[in-house]
């Protein structure tokens, strides 16, 4: 049984449809490069696939282990093992990253059976120790974890907090939405020996991006081209290369024939 | 996540329950002259103190309601009972205060806190205050911390002074009724260069149904001096509505640095209609720490008036109204002299139908340069029903000033929840977090024990209260 499958799904954000028939499968211990031009649908399915209100599924199915998620809600969903590393992490006024994330673990600790929750800190004290050595190791001062979430964080400073996030709680299947636009190339660098440090045969990746510089530093298994609310094209790392020098036309050629 | 209607709800039970207490005496119900020379023949005053009750009285009468702010319609002041004397004398420990009192007191944490943290604890239950204390240090520097009736009686001198002018009887129409029948408060005084170094703390509490609560407080900074004075105020829910209509009056002289925190929780049957003003003299700072939770209405405006070159003035609030609340709030500083700052922060939430207001005053005169004035205020609307405004006046006579202003009004934003609950939040957790964000600026200015209580308070109904 995959980790993680979506069904022929239809998406629709303020009456517009994004998704149009998206299949997709991931396992843990892999990791996926999702490519495609702008607007071709590809934060949509990380942003359905955590459940937020505003995407709404028209048709088709998630299924994590073999259970549909398409009626739980947010919180539930990161219960159960997703998480996403949004693209534009939101600013919290007022709230701590240090209060929050605890009280998120805390949560995850209550709710959830799976094994992934034997990794979570149990105590305070624990969880200080592994924040403050996984933040060092993003080359972040430990200052940051005391200050509101993402108040005054330049783009790579909040790129940098949402996988200091993941690392903490070692979700199952992860989405990172283009971990890498606005970074500089040693910040880059960095988030990608982080990511692939936690990689493992409990984690399935997928890595949303345009370039391929990043995939130059964690090396996806598979890449799959999404085109107008659809994969249109999966494969081996040898796709990335041909896009690189290529650019999107060929892959919109093969749209187009398939069509026919 | 949309649809469902989102509950924040401060929990009142807490402050909730009554006691049956007999009382010394009590004033039949409805203002008149009788009333008024019944209530100061129970406190035994010099004339010249009958002679301003009187003379406000007439102030009172004469003035007409005001038209602009909270809807004041509904106030009969002939439902009233204008004094209620719980007991013949006042406690000097806290044995000394009738049982029943005392329980009250320690239900709400009173002595708890004086332990803990306080320099002074002053206790008012209707209309008389039944305990007071103050550290003998404190004492033997010649700080003075006692209710305001004993002040009258022992300190003739210096309220005579003081008392009535920064707010005379003649300032508006809820001054005038407290100049007229005003009973308890506190009276503090700290002479010349004495800091004192924890706070000071009255508690306000209402317990009969129908009753008035006229207290008026008056501090006195002398030069250099600092203190900081505390106010809580609670009552329990009545089917008929209270009256609650505080004068309170500071002087910071040159150099000195009060600091006034308030966190009213007053039940949702209280007309809550306090004047607050602030005089600072020359390098003198004036902070007023407002916080409003409670009440049916509540109209206030803490002052500062900048007379002194140099002086400062903070006023943080935030209000909170639920179904059936309207704060009408806000802040008012008049820049008199040069070089003087002013900050506003105001920060305001609104859910169920809840209304909330602010209403503020930046006033620079002629001659005042160099002033230099921020104000901020924020709103955040959690649902559709519920109503926000803001009514930022300024007033400025003087070019060379830097006067800033910004104002934000929000609706609980969708991507802030999402995104805590991709995190494993629930919805309620997470509302409670952005909530308490939200007021976290003005949360972390009180002391540890009322923050926390302030929190909790936040965080109780919130809880599992959605969906």
């Amino acid at each position: 049984m995959p980790t993680l499958e979506v069904r022929d799904l239809y998406v629709s954000v303020d009456g517009k449809e994004i998704l149009k028939g998206l299949n997709f499968t991931v396992n843990k211990g892999e990791v996926h490069a999702l490519m495609g031009p702008n607007g071709s649908g590809k934060s949509t399915l990380a942003y359905t696939i955590m459940g937020h209100p505003k995407y709404k599924v028209e048709s088709g199915d998630i299924l994590f282990e073999g259970k549909s998620i398409l009626e739980m809600k947010p919180d539930e969903r990161a219960k159960l093992g997703l998480f996403l590393a949004f693209q534009y992490p939101v600013e919290v006024p007022g709230v701590t990253l240090f209060n929050f994330l605890w009280k998120a673990i805390q949560s995850n600790n209550l709710d959830s059976t799976s094994p992934r929750v034997s990794k979570l800190p149990r105590s305070i004290v624990d969880y200080k120790k592994e924040l403050i050595d996984r933040i060092k190791n993003l080359n972040m001062s430990e200052i940051f974890i005391y200050r509101p979430i993402g108040v005054g964080f330049s783009g790579g400073e909040k790129k940098r907090m949402e996988i200091l996030q993941m690392a903490m709680l070692k979700p199952t299947i992860a989405f990172l939405d283009e971990p890498d636009s606005g970074l500089d190339i040693d910040s880059l660098k960095t988030v990608a020996d982080v990511v692939n440090s936690i990689r493992s045969q409990d984690l399935g990746m997928v890595v949303i991006t345009h370039y391929q510089r990043i995939l130059n530093y964690i090396k996806p298994d598979f890449v799959h081209i999404m085109l107008d609310g659809k994969i249109v094209k999966s494969g081996g790392p040898d796709i990335v290369e041909k896009l690189e020098q290529e650019g999107y036309a060929w892959i919109r050629e093969i749209a187009a024939e398939s069509a026919d | 996540m949309q649809a469902t209607k989102r509950k924040i709800d401060i929990d009142y039970t807490k402050y909730d329950f009554r006691d049956e207490v007999k009382y010394v005496y009590q004033s039949k119900r409805g203002l008149s002259r009788e009333v008024v020379e019944e209530i100061s023949y129970w406190k035994n005053e010099p004339e010249w103190m009958r002679q301003f009750r009187l003379h406000s009285l007439e102030v009172f009468l004469k003035k007409p309601m005001p038209t602009w702010g909270a809807d004041l319609s509904e106030i009969n002041f002939d439902e009233y009972i204008y004094y209620i004397k719980p007991t013949d004398r006042q406690g000097k420990s806290w044995d000394e205060v009738p049982e029943k009192i005392r329980q009250t007191f320690e239900r709400l944490g009173i002595p708890e806190a004086e332990r803990k943290f306080l320099a002074g604890v002053g206790a008012q239950y209707e209309s008389e205050v039944v305990y007071h204390s103050l550290r003998e240090d404190l004492m033997k520097k010649g700080v003075i911390f006692v209710d305001m009736d004993t002040a009258v009686r022992e300190y003739p001198d210096l309220v005579k002074k003081y008392f009535g002018t920064v707010i005379p009887p003649e300032d508006n129409k809820f001054a005038a009724l407290n100049s007229a029948v005003w009973s308890g408060g506190s009276f503090v005084y700290v002479p010349k260069g004495v800091k004192v170094d924890f706070p000071l703390q009255a508690y306000f509490r209402i317990n009969a149904e129908s009753v008035g609560q006229f207290e008026r407080t008056l501090i006195i900074a002398e030069e250099g001096a600092s203190v900081h004075y505390i106010e809580g105020c609670t009552a329990p829910v009545y089917r008929e509505d209270s009256l609650h209509s505080a004068v309170v009056e500071i002087i910071a002289l040159p150099g000195s640095h009060v600091r006034y925190t308030t966190v009213q929780n007053w039940s949702k049957n209280v007309y809550n209609l306090v004047t607050k003003r602030a005089v600072a003299y020359e390098d003198a700072f004036v902070e007023w720490v407002d916080g409003n939770l409670g009440s049916k209405v509540t109209m206030k405006y803490p002052a500062v008036y900048l007379l002194g070159k140099g002086a400062k003035a903070e006023i943080l609030s935030i209000a909170y109204a639920g179904a059936g609340q309207h704060q009408d709030t806000g802040a008012k500083v008049i820049h008199v002299a040069p070089y003087t700052t002013s900050n506003i922060v105001s920060k305001s939430i609104s859910k169920d139908g809840g209304r909330t207001s602010y209403r503020g005053l930046v006033k620079v005169q002629k001659g005042a340069v160099g002033v230099k004035s921020t104000v901020r205020c924020d709103a955040l609307m959690l649902d559709e029903f519920s109503r926000s405004d803001t009514y930022p006046y300024m007033e400025i006579d003087e070019e060379l000033v830097s006067i800033g202003h910004e104002a934000t009004v929000g609706k609980i934003s969708e991507d802030q929840l999402f995104y805590l609950m991709s995190r494993g939040l629930s919805e309620s957790e997470a509302l409670t977090l952005v909530v308490l964000g939200f007021i976290e600026p003005f949360a972390k200015e009180l002391p540890l024990d009322y923050a926390i209580e302030l929190n909790k308070l936040i965080k109780l109904e919130m809880e599992g209260a959605i969906g």
